[in-house]
């Protein structure tokens, strides 16, 4: 029984750092920019499919695509920005995450059309391939790798945007901009730096599924709205909030999907709805 | 006018009336089948626009005429949603004048529509769904259920490999109606062949994309079998991260429903060695790979058995249609089931008073990659299950409408 | 409310005559689809352009109401008029439910804990032996209007779901200019100042929150019986953004603009039916084109157009 429950904790800590690297991208977006970026799942879909189209026409493998996927994703995501998102600021929450959601359906229309659904196969890279075997369990390489590099990341997007200087003008930016901008700073181009920020963390974490989850146009669909509650549990504005959180919620999935496996698709909003009510600003939020 | 005259125009009246006559056994002059299908969502790749593709090359190989009449096919995307199936079924019965409904692809899209079609005297041809109750309880005189059923699905895959050893199982179930009733169909044919079964797990769906949990569960319950009772993309995950964590070579999988559109996107490499049972395969025989090659190089992928299933469906309907001169749904109906079916899709085929086509089915393994010799060489034959076999006996359904 | 006969007045009479000549114009069954979801987004409207609250689980009201009122017209064989304000009453408790507990948040983390109870009623549905999962609730019988006339004929039904409307329809009418209606204004304008005004700002919110849901319901339950059947996609999240999208192309601050979105968003999807992916392009395309361009949505667009035109008042 422990030797089950074990193995079955270790795979929820797996998904868990999985969802606080996807949710660390949409808390800084919401943080700093106090827009809802419902496209977080397509451009995470994006990334996926960047990598694939890496290897599959251009022959650039995985190592690559690590880098080069979130910037060619991210790059797209500068131009929503300046083009699109910049016409929005001022206006109510809700016209960003319709315009994100507008967004998301001619995104994953546009990869149907030309993919179909069933998706594409990307190979787990050599070096990473095989697994330990632990008493309870073996655990492929590939896995503890997500781990790792999730952890890695999404302490090192904490550090800068909570210990830099540069994540002290992003700060700033957020709680009043005029004055950032009277100081000489230019807060237009921080804005569209750190939307672009957020989006190649997305496209980074699509990377990193393509080889255990089929590439496929709606696989981001589904984990849009569970990454959207991570990030209000954690409370919208905390960075450090998500990530805890996102370890937290991947944990209580797993131990659902060991004891009642139906409810693990809901799990998380049951954990929302009461969180929201206890603490209104999530766990480590400040209302706004 | 004298009597030679009015013997001519008496001709030239009938000669007028005869034609007419015969337009008016073929409703509103033109046969309509209209293709329902998942144009967009999770079952696009196994149906959908090859759907319609086979509909339409099975209207043009019949000479896109019947009786004088031309064929029309139109095509409409449910989107897996059987409410906008039910909704399009009717406004096609309604006002387009369509006539027989193909394909539908899912259980809970034909459910909606069935009734809609008999309330309205149209016939259904069911190529994708997957409930054996279509036939069994739920079956209604319009309705032929064309390509497989659950029944086939449980029976070859289940009890071909308990026979083969695999005598302990483990299910992984999509949580919906089709994934637990396959897997209670395949449950009763493992215990009745022997076998055990030491668990389950079941999946929210769509909706998960990590299926890591289960299969641990899977490994730990020791079964030597892993039944997937789930589809799409589903099971294409499944078996990904099934060889990821090291599953495959201690315990094999069994797809319960898989397609080669699946086996496709898998690769061999990750699909290598699992069994499923199947309707259709385009290399079995010379007029399979006839047929699958021009469908290839029109749709640029192989037929999976649900674009074959549609072609060989609506070409015998159209054979019912001349033979009985309307396109009048009892009257097709009752000659497409006393009629066998004898083409590339079926060689043994049957369709029984409750609708049902019993035809030969293939229990299949996927091939290793060194075995594949050229393209989309998948399957090596395993085992050819005849009809009577394959299928669920008339007595066996009970459907109402069969007298004893 | 009407200064004799105002311009809004003609406008609603000529939008009555179509109304009344729909059946004969469109396939009906198509009109009643439109007037039902048209229900449900004017519903939908009282929340989000009248209140200022955006509730992102919707569906969950649309969707309970539908399987019970099938349920109950199906199983229990209880008469269309009952059944349907069975669905109405199911409805219209569940949101005293969620409302009570939502309206303690606001903005995005009002919209997210509407959400979350939408997923777990969408969650309940797909558990529940009796609404048939994916399959859905098929084959709920149409019964009588008033035990006498029977509702299979297309004609019938159409007027009754129109009767329906129209009473719904007045509701939030009537919601919207009384005393009650101006107070959901003053609170979506200026929440603090309402409340230092001395109004119980919670009540009303929760009051507007019940009708919204309540009005939510009998669409859902018209709906069931019109198309005979209550489905999954009645309770999934993507009708709660569905709702969300014909409100904005309608116009979120009028009151005839959810109606308009909703006509366009049905038509929409009818005459696209066969473009496969690109309908999903497409709406996108429109949410996108809305947003940046076209925020006070047809309705919006067509008043300032008139009232720059003709500088008279508009409602």
């Amino acid at each position: 029984m422990i030797q089950a429950l074990s193995g079955q904790l270790l795979l929820g800590l797996i998904n868990g750092s999985f969802y606080a690297l996807l949710s660390l991208g949409l808390a800084i977006i919401f943080g700093l920019l106090n827009v809802v970026n419902f496209a977080h799942g397509a451009l995470y879909m994006m990334g996926a499919f960047a990598a694939w189209m890496g290897l599959e026409f251009l022959g650039i493998g995985y190592w690559w695509a690590l880098l080069l996927a979130p910037l060619a994703v991210g790059l797209v995501g500068v131009l929503v920005e300046r083009l699109l998102l910049r016409r929005l600021y001022g206006l109510d929450h809700l016209y960003g995450l319709l315009l994100t959601f507008g967004l998301t359906l001619i995104a994953e229309g546009l990869f149907h059309h030309f993919y179909g659904n069933s998706g594409q196969s990307y190979p787990v890279p050599g070096a990473l391939q095989g697994g330990f075997r632990l008493p309870f369990m073996y655990l492929p390489i590939y896995r503890a790798w997500v781990v790792g590099v999730s952890l890695l990341v999404c302490l090192a997007s904490w550090f800068v945007i909570e210990k830099t200087k540069l994540g002290a003008y992003l700060r700033a930016g957020t709680e009043n901009p005029r004055l950032l901008q009277a100081f000489g700073v230019n807060v237009p181009v921080l804005r569209t730096v750190t939307y672009g920020f957020g989006v190649a963390l997305a496209a980074f974490a699509g990377v990193m599924a393509a080889p255990i989850y089929q590439v496929q146009p709606l696989m981001g669909s589904s984990l849009v709205i569970v990454v959207f509650a991570v990030v209000v549990i954690g409370g919208m504005g905390s960075i450090a909030g998500s990530i805890v959180t996102g370890i937290g919620l991947g944990l209580v999935e797993g131990l659902t999907k060991f004891v009642y496996p139906e409810a693990s698709a809901v799990i998380v909003f049951m954990v929302m709805a009461l969180v929201l009510l206890v603490r209104p600003a999530g766990l480590f939020g400040r209302e706004r | 006018m004298n009597h030679p005259t009015r013997l001519l125009a008496a001709a030239a009246l009938f000669a007028l009336a005869a034609p007419a006559s015969a337009a008016d056994k073929v409703s509103d002059g033109v046969v309509k089948i209209g293709v329902l299908t998942d144009m967009t969502g999770y079952y696009s790749d196994l149906a959908g626009p090859g759907s319609v593709l086979a509909a339409k090359m099975a209207a043009e190989d019949f000479g896109g005429k019947v009786l004088g009449k031309p064929i029309e096919i139109v095509s409409a995307d449910h989107q897996n949603k059987a409410d906008i199936a039910s909704n399009t079924a009717r406004k096609w019965f309604d006002e387009e004048k369509v006539d027989v409904v193909a394909d539908l692809v899912s259980s809970s899209t034909a459910g909606a529509v069935m009734p809609v079609a008999m309330e309205k005297k149209r016939i259904t041809l069911l190529s994708g769904p997957a409930t054996t109750a279509f036939t069994g309880e739920k079956c209604t005189p319009y309705n032929v259920h064309y390509t497989y059923n659950n029944w086939m699905l449980a029976n070859g895959t289940g009890r071909e490999v308990v026979r083969q050893g695999g005598d302990s199982w483990f299910f992984i179930t999509a949580d919906y109606v089709f994934g637990k009733s396959l897997e209670e169909d395949t449950s009763n044919v493992v215990k009745a062949a022997g076998g055990k079964v030491l668990g389950s797990a079941r999946h929210p769906s769509p909706g998960t994309t990590d299926f890591s949990s289960y299969l641990l569960q899977a490994q730990a319950s020791g079964a030597k079998i892993i039944g997937m009772a789930n589809a799409g993309a589903d099971t294409v995950n499944t078996i990904k991260q099934a060889k990821e964590f090291g599953i495959t070579p201690n315990q094999s999988l069994a797809g319960l429903l898989v397609f080669i559109s699946d086996i496709h996107s898998l690769g061999l490499e990750t699909a290598k060695g699992m069994y499923l049972t199947t309707s259709f395969y385009w290399d079995l025989d010379d007029a399979t790979r006839k047929w699958s090659k021009r469908f290839l190089e029109k749709h640029g992928k192989m037929p999976t058995m649900v674009h074959a299933g549609v072609y060989s469906a609506v070409t015998h309907y159209l054979a019912a249609v001349k033979a009985v001169g309307t396109d009048d749904a009892d009257a097709v109906i009752a000659k497409m089931k006393a009629t066998p079916v004898k083409d590339f899709f079926a060689k043994n085929g049957q369709i029984g008073p409750d609708g049902l086509h019993r035809h030969d089915a293939y229990l299949v393994r996927v091939k290793t990659p060194a075995e594949s010799k050229y393209p989309w060489d998948y399957y090596a034959i395993v085992k050819t299950i005849p009809a009577a076999e394959a299928f669920p006996s008339v007595e066996a359904q009970k459907c109402p409408l069969v007298k004893k | 409310m009407s200064r004799g006969r105002s311009p809004a007045a003609w406008g609603y009479a000529a939008l009555l005559a179509l109304g009344l000549a729909a059946p004969f114009l469109v396939y009906p069954v198509f009109a009643m689809n439109v007037l039902c979801l048209a229900l449900f987004a004017s519903a939908f409207n009282l929340l989000l352009g009248y209140t200022g609250l955006l509730s992102f689980g919707h569906a969950a009201f649309l969707g309970s109401a539908a399987y019970v009122t099938g349920h109950a017209a199906k199983v229990w064989g209880l008469p269309t008029e009952v059944a349907v304000l069975l669905g109405t009453a199911a409805a219209t408790a569940l949101g005293a439910l969620f409302g009570g507990l939502a309206i303690r948040r606001s903005g995005i983390y009002f919209a997210m804990i509407t959400l979350g109870f939408a997923q777990m009623i969408y969650f309940l549905v797909v558990q529940l032996p009796w609404t048939g999962g994916e399959d859905g609730l098929q084959g709920i019988p149409r019964g009588k209007a008033l035990a006498l006339l029977p509702l299979d004929g297309p004609l019938t039904m159409y007027y009754f779901v129109l009767a329906a409307f129209l009473g719904g329809f007045w509701l939030v009418h009537r919601a919207i200019h009384s005393p009650f209606g101006h107070v959901l204004h003053a609170i979506r304008e200026n929440e603090a100042r309402a409340l230092s005004l001395g109004y119980d700002v919670a009540r009303y919110k929760l009051l507007a929150f019940v009708i919204s849901a309540g009005l939510a319901g009998l669409a859902g339950s018209l709906k069931a019986v019109v198309l005979q059947f209550a489905s999954l996609s009645d309770v999934h999240w993507h009708r709660s953004g569905e709702v969300v999208l014909m409100t904005l192309l309608g116009g979120m601050g009028t009151v005839l603009g959810p109606s308009v979105g909703a006509l366009v968003v049905v038509t929409l999807e009818n005459y696209l039916a066969g473009a496969g992916s690109w309908v999903t392009v497409i709406t996108g395309a429109v949410f996108v084109v809305s947003v940046l361009a076209f925020r006070r949505g047809v309705v919006g667009e067509a008043g300032a157009f008139l009232r720059k035109s003709f500088g008279g008042v508009k409602p």
